[in-house]
């Protein structure tokens, strides 16, 4: 514990720190682009081993049913069919959160979803496997659905999981502050119901997993889409009971998560278990109606959310009731309902908070970690009653925020912590740039312009299971041979965390990206990282890299200045050479010290870490949402809404973030213009079916519209100058935040447009014609 | 019921045993081995699959390979220049950071492709239409308009193809 304090507080070092940056700052271009641009780089489908079979999963038609009785024999029988498991082959239960895991790789007695798999067929080929899922013959007993969380929380006598009275899988309250007192005293109290919609994170890329298990050996090699490896491991080792140190994962490149991969899938389990039985290499790759079943998508919520309002316009307190639908398992939930809590606290300042949230199981499939978890619910409340507050007290909807915003060194209520915001700077700038005051409440009917703002953290302070040891080890080799190796366990979605790791490398040791190789994503070679979720990566494998840099740089230095003839702290390092500070014209190669420290010496290699500050939160759950640092955004909408068919068309986005110092702007770019097409798609159309006996009516990208390149609006993304003194190289979150304003930018736009507040998800263009008739039939034009 | 066929892949002839029934995305990632090719959905909604068959730009999980026998088929392994570098489009995707996790890519790079072989001077709406049945869920697809824009002017300036 005491070397753990000491850990915590190093990122403290910034001070020293110059921010004159060669490395980091830069657009460079992806060091694995390449080869994904030829075709060349393998994703886990894309792979084969030895002997090599295939999986397939059978899943349930039903959502809710007991199973009588799973006879696979005539599947045994058919020719290349070599093994089949049923739920019987995993009864340990697992979970991401580890208290409450409740989830099964295959069907233990019941099913509670649509689409949860009940067996697993390996076969020589698909075909055959799929020909013998056919052959299985499983007996239900069907039981009544429940599909809304408002009527599952009423019905004790239907429980979805025994243990869970009125289908509760989790509440808590947290109250800061007095909020009653503070709205009773409010000047203006503002109350809304809101609903948030059934979402699919949509990644390209199905989930698959090809487990290798050895059976001389007794170890398990799985190669698996997976943003969460450390987590996989141990899910694995629990349900497989093995230990962990005869369990490898390696995750290829993968194909977009979101979140959505933020979880052990249930091929990873069956393709393992299959595996074993069989003595050969399993492959299981989803279909997509296979990955919509495995969902883990946004929770939907239903929302009740009080704003109190002093005279001037600041906000005095806020009530917030949460209803969270979580489908049929534990899964991120817990974490969900906290965040949603957390969410509220930032980015203004709120002195009273009263949170009061359940999450409800129901019979569809589970909910988990989406883009923004936890943040886009609530913010799509806030953000709209601000616009509402400002009209009520004659302000801009910009003024509203300004007054109210957190600054710098900020503690909310709940204890949570800003080191730095530049959130103001955000907004001013967006404003600025769309132009945005000149034409708030000046366009004509159906075209409209709205403000949002929104924020996200920068990595948690927590690991799931409550373990003290550092959230992400990075190690850095340095060697004749391949100038600087790092390896770091951190998982590259698509993000670019790879090359961010190498431009940070990089920076420390003075060296050129180009000649950083990463080795992440394999837990027998990369050192140990928590996994992708909360924007954590580029934050915590920062501070790990730096720290492991900065130490190879102490080993260095006194080598090159003995080279140099000067004195050791004397010597600074860039652009691969290491010069006197004093005579900067005196240089030696920081391959020739390299060499000279080798053969004097042996091998270099250095070992950094980080663990977040650990920073209590004084009330249930109160903890989840901490983040040593936050990144914010803001953005506006413009919209030009077809009068005649209700078409929502968003024109524009302008868009301001800060997420400190961008280590490669154009990823940051990126991010945001990705944030926002999936904002918009959540606002304007995605969301998952599900039919009153839970059948799953969309499971495809036919009938699950997610946008393409001609629904995407024009977009001017802003990066505002910003240095987080808290974060390595001043870099914080750039991912996650910038989903949260667009949401409810466009429907605070839309509001402008004609005049009509919106309250529910997604704004389809039957509810937007309808909306229009009642405002003609007004008179209003 | 089985049958071989010869396919020409990227100006390569292979020959395999197919049913009537496969795919040819199953047979260019399986039997052939060139992975460059994804599935995203496999039913015709994603694009992750486009190959370029007699220079049209098709979705190889909604074609059946028997019908591919007499045409020519290029995928993303078969874009690069002879000695291995960069076809300039690709370069474009790399330099305008229209490449995240890359799995659209492929497919992308393809349906582009083949846009701007026919029509070398398109409209930014061409280009969103060309690219519409691609989806990308990363990127936004606002830098990869750009990377298509981009290539179509070196095309214009110096007939680059
Ligand atoms: S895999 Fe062919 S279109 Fe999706
Ligand atoms: S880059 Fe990931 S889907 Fe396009």
């Amino acid at each position: 514990m005491g070397k753990m304090y000491e850990v915590s507080n190093r990122y403290n070092n910034y001070r020293d720190y110059t921010k004159e940056f060669t490395e980091v700052g830069r657009s460079i271009r992806r060091p694995d682009g390449a080869d994904k641009v030829k075709g060349k780089v393998q994703y886990t489908d894309d792979l084969t081993l030895p002997r090599m079979v295939y999986g397939k999963l059978l899943r349930s038609k039903h959502a809710h049913a007991n199973i009588v009785k799973i006879d696979y024999s005539k599947a045994m029988e058919l020719e290349g069919v070599l093994g089949v498991i049923t739920g019987e082959d995993c009864p340990i239960p697992y979970g991401i959160v580890p208290h409450n895991a409740n989830e099964h790789a295959l069907a233990v007695g019941k099913v509670r979803n649509w689409g949860e798999p009940v067996a697993a067929v390996a076969a020589v080929t698909e075909e055959i496997a799929e020909k013998a899922l056919e052959l299985i013959e499983v007996e239900y007993d069907v039981l009544e659905a429940i599909v809304d969380p408002r009527e599952a929380v009423k019905r004790d006598d239907l429980r979805i999981h025994e243990d869970a009275p009125n289908n509760i899988s989790y509440e808590g309250i947290q109250v800061y502050g007095d909020p009653d007192k503070a709205l009773a005293e409010s000047d203006y109290v503002l109350e809304q119901d809101y609903y948030s919609s059934y979402v699919n994170h949509g990644f390209i890329e199905p989930q698959s997993a090809l487990a290798d298990f050895d059976v001389a050996t007794g170890k398990l090699h799985l190669y698996a889409t997976c943003q969460v490896p450390h987590y996989t491991h141990q899910q694995l080792a629990k349900v497989l009971e093995m230990p962990l140190s005869k369990i490898r994962i390696t995750v290829p490149l993968i194909g977009g998560g979101f979140g959505g991969k933020g979880v052990a899938s249930q091929a990873d389990f069956c393709s393992a278990l299959l595996s074993r039985k069989v003595g050969r290499p399993v492959k299981i790759t989803y279909e997509r109606s296979d990955v919509f079943a495995t969902n883990n998508g946004r929770h939907p919520c239903y929302m009740k959310m009080k704003l109190g309002f002093d005279k001037t316009g600041k906000i005095t307190a806020c009530d917030f009731t949460n209803l969270m639908d979580g489908g049929a398992y534990a899964g991120w939930g817990i974490v969900v309902l906290f965040y949603t809590a957390s969410m509220v606290h930032i980015p203004y300042m709120i002195p009273n908070v009263r949170f009061d949230g359940k999450r409800v199981y129901t019979n569809k499939p589970t909910c988990g970690a989406f883009r923004g978890l936890g943040g886009v619910q609530p913010r799509f409340a806030m953000e709209q009653m601000l616009d509402q507050a400002a009209a009520h007290f004659g302000m801009d909807p910009y003024e509203i925020r300004m007054l109210n915003a957190a600054e710098s060194g900020y503690t909310a209520m709940s204890k949570m912590y800003v080191p730095h915001t530049e959130y103001k700077k955000c907004l001013t700038e967006c404003v600025e740039k769309s132009g945005y005051k000149e034409k708030h409440g000046k366009l004509p009917f159906g075209k409209g312009i709205g403000l949002s703002g929104g924020y996200y953290i920068s990595g948690t302070s927590y690991t799931l299971y409550l373990s003290y040891k550092p959230h992400t080890v990075a190690t850095i080799k340095v060697d004749e041979e391949n100038d600087v190796t790092v390896y770091c366990g951190a998982t590259d979605i698509g993000q670019g965390v790879d090359m961010v790791m190498a431009q940070m490398a990089a920076e420390t040791l003075g060296v050129h990206t180009e000649d950083v190789t990463v080795i992440p994503r394999d837990t027998k070679i990369s050192t140990f990282d928590l996994g992708t979720f909360a924007s954590r990566l580029t934050f915590a494998t920062g501070w790990a890299i730096r720290q492991a840099a900065e130490k190879i740089n102490a080993e260095l230095k006194p080598v090159a200045a003995g080279m140099l003839g000067i004195r050791g702290d004397e010597v600074e390092v860039q652009g691969g050479e290491f010069y006197n500070i004093y005579k900067p014209n005196k240089r030696v190669p920081w391959r020739d010290v390299v060499s000279s420290y080798i053969q004097t010496n042996g091998p270099l290699t250095k070992t950094g870490q980080f663990t977040p500050p650990r920073r209590k939160g004084i009330q249930q759950g109160g903890n989840i949402g901490h983040s040593p640092s936050f990144g914010f955004s803001a953005q506006i909408a413009e919209v030009d809404i077809d009068l005649e068919t209700g078409k929502v068309n968003v024109v524009k986005i302008t868009e301001a973030g800060d997420c400190g110092v961008a280590i490669n702007p154009q990823s940051v770019e990126g991010q945001v213009h990705g944030s926002i097409g999936m904002g918009l798609g959540q606002a304007l159309y995605e969301e998952m079916k599900i039919a009153p006996d839970g059948t799953f009516c969309n499971p495809s990208f036919h009938d699950y519209k997610v946008p393409t390149a001609l629904d995407m609006p024009e977009i001017d993304a802003n990066i505002v100058d910003a240095y987080d003194p808290s974060a390595p190289y001043g870099a914080k979150e750039s991912g996650e935040g910038p989903i949260q304003p667009t949401i409810p930018a466009i429907f605070n736009a839309v509001y402008d447009a004609i005049g009509v507040r919106f309250t529910e998800m997604p704004l389809t263009p039957e509810k937007v014609l309808n909306a229009i008739k009642e405002q003609k039939a007004k008179g209003v034009f | 019921m089985k049958q071989l066929i010869t396919l020409n892949i990227n100006n390569q002839n292979y020959d395999v045993i197919v049913t009537p029934m496969d795919l040819l995305v199953d047979v260019i990632r399986k039997a052939i081995g060139l992975t460059g090719t994804k599935k995203g959905c496999g039913q015709g909604d994603c694009g992750a699959c486009t190959v370029l068959i007699d220079g049209q730009p098709k979705l190889s999980c909604l074609t059946l390979a028997i019908t591919c026998a007499d045409k020519k088929i290029i995928t993303i392994e078969g874009i690069a220049n002879e000695d291995g570098t960069l076809h300039p489009i690709q370069d474009a995707f790399l330099d305008h950071g229209a490449v995240q996790c890359g799995f659209c890519t492929p497919g992308m790079i393809l349906s582009a492709k083949a846009l701007i072989d026919r029509n070398p001077n398109p409209s930014q709406k061409e280009i969103k239409t060309a690219i519409s049945g691609n989806t990308c869920r990363c990127t936004g697809y606002i830098n990869i308009v750009s990377a298509i824009e981009s290539y179509a002017n070196l095309v214009a300036e110096k007939g680059a193809k």
